[in-house]
């Protein structure tokens, strides 16, 4: 296993309270890590640590190591602001700008810098293929992404993401609003894209783990309680912490 | 905490399962009793009582299915679905077995005994032992008690090379007995399987408590 991610002794605190603690952990390279855990449990505040969207937030504060392909992300040379064009993030409400299908998706390799009209239809027609919504909009770039519906509007923000070629997906509970249907679909295209990309999904719904993601992390109050492959963690977990939260039992 | 809903279709499946091996068990020592006492009548009421333990196959089999489509179990809840369809599944075999040793009895019907009954009645009540701790440490979720009935088996296994043994002898020495003598050689090998059927429980119920697999000894290539 390559690790894409080497997590150490990571602890995150907001105004001196600690949300995340002592947590080490390898995510590995082209592979899809579920994040599962009951509210408060510090998995949304761990993926905004990858890519430091938690600096956002005033009062907080790391301690560890956060190295992604080896480098410490949290050195001050690191220019965040470049960190997160390479480590992307869906969140889970869908929030399209107010804009065409296919601005929305150019947004920000045009804010980068890229005016190539060529470049620009190109990465639209990439990005939105391996969200798998180019079938369903392809004849209907210049619509607002706003007329889309909720499960579109998701694919249309990965599209996004996508079109700002990182090498790491982060997803916030990408599927909380939407259908079984417009669930497939992001999933179907998560592992499509795990070949080329790194994963992270904070999921609510442990099925949706269990279905797609190869490794499946179970934080509690804080804390890593247990990691392993998937298929181990749903169907014979070590900790008996881990057993009554994905049976249901817990609380 | 309160019982979930789904806890007690879980306690309910149990029961039913319970049930279900109480059945068996009744017939398997029926069916031992019309071979000892060659009651043709007692092994035909054989047949009745598996056909209901067929019902009642069926139906654990569709509940537990069920319980699998509606409620996705995950964990300990899975494994212990997967494993009350396999007991579930080990308990109807168990009736079969109790069926093929009723038609023996009822060959055996009317007939002279080649030799006085010892060995199949100590075997029977063996296997039956095993079954019953076999049911009783899954139904405790009791993993200790469930590798003491898999260390039983060889014992059924030992009764039943003694009576290859000894009716051979006696088939060998009065030709007009092989008849007889192969049908109570079948009797032990259906009892001797019912011991294996009885383990196949207690590494089923050593699967659902610990996730281990001991089966085809498994765990000794780990």
């Amino acid at each position: 296993m390559t690790a894409k991610f080497d997590i150490r002794d990571l602890s995150v605190s907001f105004h001196g309270k600690p949300v995340i603690r002592h947590i080490s952990l390898q995510v590995a390279a082209n592979g899809i890590l579920g994040i599962i855990g009951p509210a408060s449990s510090g998995k949304t505040t761990f993926l905004r640590v990858l890519n430091r969207m938690n600096e956002l937030e005033q009062g907080s504060s790391v301690t560890g190591q956060v190295l992604m392909d080896g480098n410490d992300i949290y050195r001050s040379e690191v220019d965040a602001v470049a960190l997160r064009k390479s480590v992307g993030m869906v969140f889970a409400l869908p929030v399209p700008l107010p804009m065409s299908i296919h601005d929305n998706v150019v947004y920000g390799p045009t804010l980068a810098g890229i005016s190539d009209r060529g470049r620009l239809t190109e990465l639209t027609e990439k990005s939105l293929k391996a969200a798998f919504l180019w079938e369903e909009v392809k004849d209907r770039l210049n619509t607002s992404g706003l007329r889309l519906s909720g499960g579109q509007q998701q694919r249309l923000c990965l599209a996004r993401v996508l079109a700002m070629e990182p090498g790491v997906i982060l997803l916030d509970e990408p599927c909380s609003g939407l259908d079984p249907i417009s669930t497939a679909k992001i999933e179907d295209a998560l592992t499509e894209l795990k070949r080329q990309y790194t994963i992270v999904l904070v999921t609510n719904n442990t099925k949706q783990a269990a279905r797609i993601s190869d490794e499946t992390a179970f934080f509690l109050m804080g804390e890593l309680i247990e990691m392993g492959p998937t298929n181990q963690m749903f169907t014979a977990p070590r900790q008996k912490r881990t057993n009554d939260y994905i049976t249901g039992r817990f609380g | 905490m309160d019982q979930r809903h789904f806890d007690l279709q879980l306690s309910h499946l149990k029961e039913r399962l319970l049930l279900m091996a109480a059945r068996a068990e009744a017939l398997i020592n029926t069916a031992i009793e019309a071979v000892r006492t060659k009651d043709a009548a007692m092994a035909e009421h054989i047949f009745a009582l598996d056909r209901e333990i067929d019902r009642m196959e069926i139906d654990i089999e569709n509940e537990a299915i069920a319980l699998m489509a509606l409620h996705q179990p995950m964990g300990g809840d899975l494994r212990f679905l997967v494993g009350a369809i396999k007991i579930n599944n080990d308990l109807e075999r168990i009736g079969d077995h109790g069926v093929n040793i009723a038609q023996s009895a009822l060959k055996l019907a009317g007939e002279p005994d080649i030799t006085p009954l010892v060995d199949i009645p100590q075997m029977s009540e063996l296997a039956l032992a095993m079954l019953r701790d076999s049911l009783e440490s899954f139904i405790a979720g009791d993993y200790e008690k469930a590798r003491e009935v898999c260390r039983r088996d060889d014992q059924v296994d030992s009764l039943k090379r003694h009576v290859l043994v000894k009716l051979s002898m006696i088939m060998g020495e009065k030709p007009e007995t092989i008849g007889r003598g192969i049908e109570l050689i079948l009797v032990s090998r259906n009892l001797e399987r019912i011991a294996d059927l009885a383990t196949n429980i207690s590494e089923e119920t050593i699967y659902i408590v610990q996730a281990k697999v001991i089966k085809h000894r498994f765990e000794d290539s780990q």
